[in-house]
């Protein structure tokens, strides 16, 4: 029996409007939806190509999660996304050709090849690069919460995670320190049932994950990560709660990752079936077909959305591409920071 | 200028810097209303309120970890450890997380984290060690090691207003034994800016920390017996370190002894006699000499603890065979 609530979908363009959504907006979501799937396979065919160093990784199925948050989050706040989250990066602003860079180890990515694939963030809009240990952003995101508890800004921090690091003690740190302090965080949890190749039974025991937000002392809700609205709907009704001092929430989002754990993993270990069933919910489709029935989405509409995307990649792959390599004398660049680093909005 | 113990120095600092700067905060365990379990930040809570000492849960990775992300939002965070010791449970936030964020991501992380180090009162393993070299072998931190009252006060201005990850390695066992004239006015000491803590000709010594005093008391002591002149730096911060004072003082000396109470293997000292072998070879009249506390962890019972610790004598024992040589 769940302890967390169990979120409804969305049903109406009438709800959806009580959310704050107009149309403009839920064209917006198809189009971010779009760019995040578009970037994702492009990455993959620049991997085959040789173009990006390492290994490549995605977040398909993910997408409607992580535009889904995102959507809700203000631009005064703040959010560290993992490396299924690059819808994230799209609904803050990220400019493709910068992603493209960066997972080709170029000077134009966020990180100027200091870093790979989804390690990287532009604070400017708001985000934190995330780091390979997981999930040891969470307390990062927690010391956001708590330097706008500290100011008394109402802005609210979002912190990500998976059903696997959820098995780590940095998880558990955070949320006690979150929920005995009432910091304005909202924890996502981004459940795409295998961490690497070790299924949900194996990293926990409850039955979701969100069930645990009633023993840190706030609440939790589980919602169907292919569903972009109810995701969306979720995630504002915590933001705007911890904003309005309700303390932290805990957002289950259950999806499937439908990819290996990076582009070297067949996913033999996934069974077919479970594809299969979750290929039916497919997040870009299950949008769009709401978008039909909903909103008098049309092909013309649907075709422009299309061409300006795919216009955005292609000019983003072959910007990237031209982006210089990095130079050797650039090694040693940043080990430390200076006073000169400090001196940016954040800082004043 | 007043006398302060080497606590109140580094409370002096701490509380001028939080009534100067509102972005600098405290947090760690016990750190509000009892004041710190070495009281270091005793009044603080109620001079600056429950949102800037924070009490936190026994959870090293959350307030190291909620240090960084309250620096990367600007804030300027000093964490307190309740021990040196525990630093280990909050290693992944700062070698993972806050070493690498400048390098990678472009975003400095100006936090401090304070650790109360070191042995000699029977404290045990877990209450005792020194671990500034596991953190010098990580690129991104700072690494500070004051030995006296001024030092620490000055030390740790320099350490929050650093646009780095910083640990700050207090001495216990100089909380209340080392009294000096502290200035009352707000001063910084620059990082990687060794101390002539004694000038000498014979034998340089090179330290930090506690061992600065067991350095002095053994060229006091090999001064009026033997008649041999120390010269002791005392390093002050490890990361950066200064290089210059020590190869200045091996080509006056030529010869050198490099003591640390942390143990042998893998500490700082190694780092220094390498550097003083690559660089200062042709100056050199005798081996460089190393003396740290043995291979073994901090034990407990008195008489293990001072057989584990560098004593005056061994010090001694080091100066006047480096001297004959």
């Amino acid at each position: 029996m769940a302890i967390a609530r169990e979120a409804e979908p969305v049903s109406s363009l009438t709800e959806v409007r009580e959310f704050g959504l107009d149309r403009e907006d839920l064209l917006d979501i198809y189009r971010h939806l779009l760019t995040t799937r578009g970037i994702e396979e492009r990455g993959h065919i620049l991997y085959k190509q040789g173009k990006i160093p390492g290994s490549f990784y995605t977040g398909r199925g993910n997408e409607a999660s992580a535009v889904g948050i995102a959507t809700a989050m203000r631009p005064e706040d703040v959010g560290t996304p993992l490396h299924r989250d690059m819808g994230v990066h799209v609904v803050r602003g990220v400019e493709p050709w910068r992603v493209f860079a960066q997972f080709m180890g170029r000077m134009d990515g966020p990180t100027k090849g200091k870093d790979g694939n989804v390690h990287m963030a532009d604070d400017r809009l708001g985000l934190i690069a995330m780091v390979s240990h997981l999930p040891a952003m969470l307390p990062v995101a927690v010391g956001c919460a708590l330097a706008f508890r500290i100011r008394e800004e109402k802005r609210v921090a979002l912190g990500w995670f998976g059903e696997g690091a959820s098995a780590r003690g940095d998880t558990h740190e955070a949320m006690n320190f979150a929920g005995v302090r009432r910091l304005p965080i909202v924890f996502i949890c981004d459940n795409n049932q295998w961490a690497y190749s070790t299924p949900t039974h194996l990293e926990y025991a409850v039955e979701h994950i969100a069930d645990r937000a009633k023993a840190y002392g706030f609440d939790g809700v589980v919602v169907d990560g292919t569903d972009v609205l109810a995701v969306y709907r979720e995630a504002r009704l915590a933001i705007e709660k911890a904003r309005d001092g309700g303390g932290p929430t805990l957002i289950e989002c259950q999806t499937l990752r439908m990819e290996g754990h990076a582009v070297h993993d067949d996913a033999f270990y996934v069974p077919k079936e479970m594809f299969e069933e979750w290929a039916k919910r497919d997040p870009l489709e299950r949008f769009r077909t709401w978008l039909r029935e909903n909103a008098q989405f049309t092909d013309e509409q649907e075709d422009e959305i299309r061409g300006e995307v795919k216009k955005l990649l292609n000019d983003a792959v072959k910007r990237a591409d031209e982006s210089p390599i990095p130079d050797e004398s650039t090694l040693l660049d940043g080990v430390f920071a200076t006073p000169e680093d400090l001196d940016t909005p954040h800082h004043k | 200028m007043a006398e302060k113990t080497y606590l109140q120095a580094i409370s002096d600092g701490l509380r001028q810097e939080m009534r100067r700067d509102k972005r600098v905060f405290v947090i760690g365990e016990d750190v509000g209303v009892y004041g710190g379990a070495f009281k270091v930040t005793q009044g603080f809570q109620e001079e600056f309120g429950p949102w800037r000492v924070i009490d936190a849960p026994l959870a090293e990775t959350a307030i190291v970890g909620g240090c960084t992300g309250a620096a990367l939002m600007g804030m300027r965070p000093v964490a307190e450890m309740q021990f040196a010791d525990f630093v280990s449970c909050a290693w992944d936030q700062l070698v993972t997380v806050a070493a690498k964020q400048r390098y990678r991501a472009g975003t400095p992380v100006p936090i401090v984290v304070r650790c109360p180090s070191g042995g000699g009162f029977s404290g045990g393993p877990f209450h005792s060690q020194n671990p500034e070299s596991s953190f010098a072998h990580i690129p991104g931190l700072r690494v500070v090691c004051p030995a006296t009252p001024e030092d620490a006060k000055g030390l740790i201005v320099t350490a929050i207003e650093d646009p780095n990850p910083v640990l700050y390695f207090e001495h216990k066992h100089l909380y209340r034994r080392i009294k000096a004239d502290v200035p009352d006015e707000r001063y910084t000491i620059p990082f990687g800016e060794a101390r002539i803590h004694r000038e000498g000709d014979d034998v340089s010594l090179v330290t930090w920390g506690a061992m600065v005093y067991t350095a002095a008391e053994a060229a006091d002591k090999v001064a009026e017996e033997d008649g041999i002149s120390t010269e002791i730096i005392d390093l002050r911060t490890i990361i950066p370190w200064d290089r210059k004072a020590v190869l200045e003082s091996v080509e006056k000396t030529s010869k050198v002894i490099v003591l640390h109470e942390d143990t042998h293997t893998g500490g700082f000292g190694g780092e220094i006699a390498a550097t003083i072998a690559e660089e200062a070879f042709e100056h050199l009249d005798a081996p460089v000499r190393r003396i740290a506390a043995p291979d073994s962890p901090v034990p407990f019972a008195p008489a293990l603890e001072k057989a584990f610790l560098p004593q005056v004598d061994d010090v001694v024992a080091g100066l006047r065979e480096l001297a004959a040589y």
